[in-house]
């Protein structure tokens, strides 16, 4: 490349540095002025900084479950934990309190889905429809709605059995309906009916309740697969047969195998079934959601749920069963704002501390790099800049929150940040001494110095995102601040650090070596420049290493390097 | 230019050169013998474990007129020396103070105190435990996500180098690192908080990153050292060592700076608490992931490669052919 290419290439590189900030800066501003909720430059701050609200939840209690066992909390402060988790690295925390209360301390004011998916058990079933009609006569029936119970027998109920009728042979088995249980469901106004809290319906047993809208009650069969046999949950939108989304939002599972077996079974068992014995029903906290027709024996081990949810209802849903149920269900005792853990002062006589740092540092680098120091602090106003905007990017779309120890996870990031450059630097110096010209070593030295930092990043990148992956609260915080800064460093010594570097040295204060440019050739030791290969009399020692490194630098060149490097020493040999 | 600059000259054309390798048996006994003493110094003095991970008593204080944290603090310090309270303010006048777990005598006079604090009736005052907010179960994926982060960080250096003994060295380095850490963490009697487990965790990415640099100077070095007619594979890591040297000072000076900074200044001169702790695991895992590179690492990988034969062969022809 000539120089004049490789100029042009650096600034080439430098506007795709601009274009990802404007990006980021047109992003944020956009949302912000649209007034988007939670689009804003200034990130969100997590609990330990900003404080949050406190929400304590005390156990449904019953007559039957007068206490609940401290490993039942235990295991319930897991799962509350993973789901408040679950949208995002908010790093709420969870504990108990007492003997039976757990606290949840989130950043920010939970809405009402926040507060269902903490407290709710969400237990998932899945059972066989035996009956189902309309949830209360009294919408039907309209105007004569106060007598509700008269004319509640559907057509399609079945058909009473005595009380002494033989066992059921299958789950769709009507003798599951005895006449206690017919008696129940004519009685069942959905409208009225309010299911009481804390008492879970046996699941060996058949039920009788309504759908969480209440415009259908039903009899169903015992539970034939249950939230435990879902290995996965998502929410997305709808896509027809012909591959067109809909707005329909819908929940959909993945069963795990002994899951798929079963939900296989059921379908091929109640696909020939007329209606409503074809239908099966998905019940949360034993409600039914949904209860479609059985339209073909699905046996892939995955089922979609619909059913009025919003975007917002279907990711809440998801999120609770991905993490499995609540072994009880919980009562929002008390809902407060609670103040930062620590003092605003804290965050402040962190960051002055951490401006006093960044000063020395810049006055270490003017004294290591003269002239260079430049380029140095340049790199890290622009990962500054490149981190503070990611930070509000994702505070905005991953519900990202600055901790404490973000922000130490931050201050750490200025030295890993330093090290590319720093490295980057030492190998150009390196590459002076063997006596190149300035623009050469910082191409030869660049070519060296990447393969390291990416090598070192990537060893950053991985620590990161296998953090991040299998661990939570706090520790997935930092993973997450971790793999932020790994891929700014990335960013800022590739679009900034080496073009920067590489238009300098075309500069003559650089070039010629001037004895604050940093690249002092004499003062690097350099023997006058007398033609490629020829300063290996200066020192044996060194020749013998640099034949080792040059011959792997060779190996490394391109052809059209490889040439250009011929053509050179040529040039030199003709020169002389 | 500077002295510095001519020492880095120096270093790297070999004019100058620090025997690393040569002397590694001392600095393999000082590093088992730190690791020995990090690792015994526990059973002396335990760690001292926040609330965050025992669980503690909590008190709380409603329908008080003041709303400052201090006379909490002052309470309870009046009572118990080392009760390190976390004082928050709850909805619009109620303080929640959360301590080490206290026995129930301590517990009713630090309800008093509060009460006297606040200048509200000792009914208002409410006492009771508070689990552990850093349980188990974040311990126990914490330690999972650990073991996987290591097994694939051993692969992906195995990959990358071509050589698990790289990868070796280097998580013998990082474990090295860590209990020095966690040793003299535990030595200077500081809380250990969430936030310090933190600090530990960006010590172990940082060494590792620090060792990761290193080496790969060391892979280059020694391309084809088999067939040099000068230098041995162990002179060879030496080199590479010592032509990184700057680097490693330059690097390690930068990334302690900052951390120095709020450790010194912040958390002595301001005194803010969390601050440091975190500081400290850094500051002290910053300086022993550099020294363990130089001394333990690279002299580790010298040992495991330096024996098979092709470069003892090699060694033996650039003795005798300098004798």
């Amino acid at each position: 490349m000539s120089a004049n290419g490789v100029v042009k290439g650096a600034r080439k590189r430098l506007l795709w540095l601009v274009a990802l900030i404007l990006g980021f800066v047109a992003l944020i501003g956009g949302g912000a002025l649209n007034g988007i909720v939670g689009a804003s430059f200034v990130p969100q701050l997590a609990l330990d900084l900003q404080g949050g609200t406190q929400i304590i939840l005390t156990p449904q209690l019953t007559t039957t479950h007068k206490t609940v066992s401290e490993e039942t909390l235990n295991q319930a402060v897991a799962i509350i934990r993973d789901r408040v988790n679950a949208s995002g690295v908010s790093e709420a925390q969870v504990t108990t309190s007492g003997n039976s209360n757990i606290v949840v301390s989130i950043p920010g004011k939970p809405d009402d889905n926040t507060l269902e998916l903490i407290k709710a058990s969400a237990k998932l079933e899945f059972r066989a429809v035996l009956a189902a009609s309309a949830g209360s006569s009294s919408s039907v029936g309209g105007a004569n709605g106060a007598t509700p119970s008269a004319s509640a027998t559907p057509a399609s109920a079945p058909i009473a059995t005595s009380a002494a009728a033989p066992d059921p042979s299958n789950p769709s088995d009507l003798n599951y309906v005895s006449k206690a249980l017919q008696s129940e469901y004519e009685a069942l106004d959905c409208s009225t009916a309010k299911k009481k809290p804390g008492v879970s319906a046996d699941p060996t047993k058949p039920l009788v309740t309504c759908s969480t809208d209440k415009t259908e009650k039903y009899i169903l069969s015992k539970v034939e697969i249950d939230g435990t046999d879902i290995s996965d949950a998502s929410s997305g939108t709808v896509t027809t047969s012909t591959g067109a989304s809909t707005n329909e939002w819908a929940v959909n599972l993945s069963f795990n195998p002994a899951g798929s077996e079963k939900f296989s079974k059921t379908t091929s068992r109640l696909y020939p079934l007329s209606s409503p014995l074809n239908r099966f029903a998905i019940t949360l906290d034993d409600l039914v959601i949904t209860a479609p027709q059985t339209n073909a024996v699905i046996s892939n081990g995955s089922a979609q749920i619909t059913g009025n949810f919003t975007s917002v209802s279907a990711k809440t849903l998801s999120d609770q069963l991905k993490y499995g149920s609540l072994p009880i269900g919980f009562n929002v005792q008390s809902q407060d704002n609670i103040s930062a853990t620590l003092g605003s002062e804290q965050l402040s006589n962190g960051l002055l501390a951490g401006l006093i740092g960044l000063i020395l540092v810049v006055i270490y680098s003017v004294f290591q790099y003269r002239g260079l120091a430049i380029v140095t602090i340049g790199s890290l106003v622009v990962a500054a800049v490149l981190t503070y905007l990611l930070i509000a990017l994702l505070s905005w779309r991953q519900g990202y929150r600055l901790s404490l120890s973000g922000v130490a996870g931050l201050i750490v990031a200025i030295g890993i940040t330093a090290d590319s450059f720093i490295v980057f630097f030492e190998r150009v110096r390196d590459e002076l001494r063997d006596g190149r010209p300035l623009s050469a070593a910082v191409e030869a030295g660049w070519s060296r110095a990447i393969r390291t930092i990416i090598v070192s990043d990537g060893v950053s990148l991985l620590a990161a995102s296998t953090l991040y992956v299998l661990t939570v609260g706090s520790v997935r915080g930092f993973a997450f601040t971790l793999g932020l800064t790994t891929i700014v460093d990335l960013a800022v010594v590739v679009l900034f650090t080496r073009p920067m570097l590489q238009i300098l040295a075309t500069l003559k204060f650089f070039a010629s070596g001037h004895p604050w440019s940093g690249f002092d050739a004499k003062a690097l030791g350099a023997v006058e420049y007398v033609g490629r290969g020829q300063f290996r009399a200066r020192d044996e020692a060194a020749s013998t290493k640099l034949k080792k490194s040059s011959r792997e630098a060779e190996r490394r060149q391109t052809i059209a390097e490889r040439k250009a490097a011929e053509i050179a020493e040529n040039n030199e040999k003709a020169g002389k | 230019m500077s002295r510095f600059t001519d020492f880095g000259n120096d270093l790297y054309t070999g004019n100058r050169s620090i025997n690393f390798i040569g002397r590694r048996k001392v600095f393999y006994v000082v590093a088992m013998l730190m690791v020995a003493a990090a690792a015994l110094l526990p059973f002396a003095k335990p760690f001292n474990l926040g609330i965050e991970f025992k669980g503690g008593s909590e008190f709380r204080v409603s329908g008080s007129a003041v709303i400052g944290q201090q006379p909490a603090t002052d309470a309870v310090n009046s009572i118990v020396s080392s009760g390190d309270p976390r004082v928050s303010n709850v909805g619009t006048d109620s303080i929640r103070v959360q301590t080490a777990q206290l026995s129930p005598t301590q517990s009713e006079s630090v309800r008093q105190a509060l009460a006297t604090a606040y200048k509200v009736p000792a009914s208002s005052v409410s006492s009771s435990f508070v689990g552990a907010e850093w349980g188990q179960d974040i311990t126990s994926k914490a330690v999972n996500g650990l073991i996987w982060f290591l097994v694939l960080a051993t692969v992906l250096m195995a990959l990358y180098f071509r050589t698990l003994k790289m990868s070796a060295a280097a998580i013998l380095a990082l474990i090295h690192d860590l209990i020095i850490t966690a040793g003299v963490y535990g030595a200077l009697g500081f809380e250990v908080t969430p936030a310090a487990v933190i600090g530990f965790l960006t010590i172990l990415g940082y060494s590792l990153y620090d060792t990761v640099v290193v080496f790969d100077k060391i892979r280059e070095n020694t391309f084809e050292v088999e067939f040099s007619e000068s230098r041995t594979f162990a002179e060879q890591v030496n080199l590479a060592v010592n032509q990184t040297l700057v680097r490693s000072i330059n690097t390690s000076v930068v990334a302690v700076l900052p951390v120095a900074a709020i450790l010194f200044i912040g958390a002595i001169v301001f005194g803010a608490g969390t601050l440091r702790d975190i500081s400290l695991a850094l500051f002290i895992g910053i300086i022993v992931g550099t020294y363990s590179t130089i001394f333990i690492a690279a002299p580790l990988y010298s040992n495991l490669r330096e024996s098979e034969p092709k470069y003892k062969k090699a060694a033996a022809k650039v003795l005798a052919a300098r004798a």
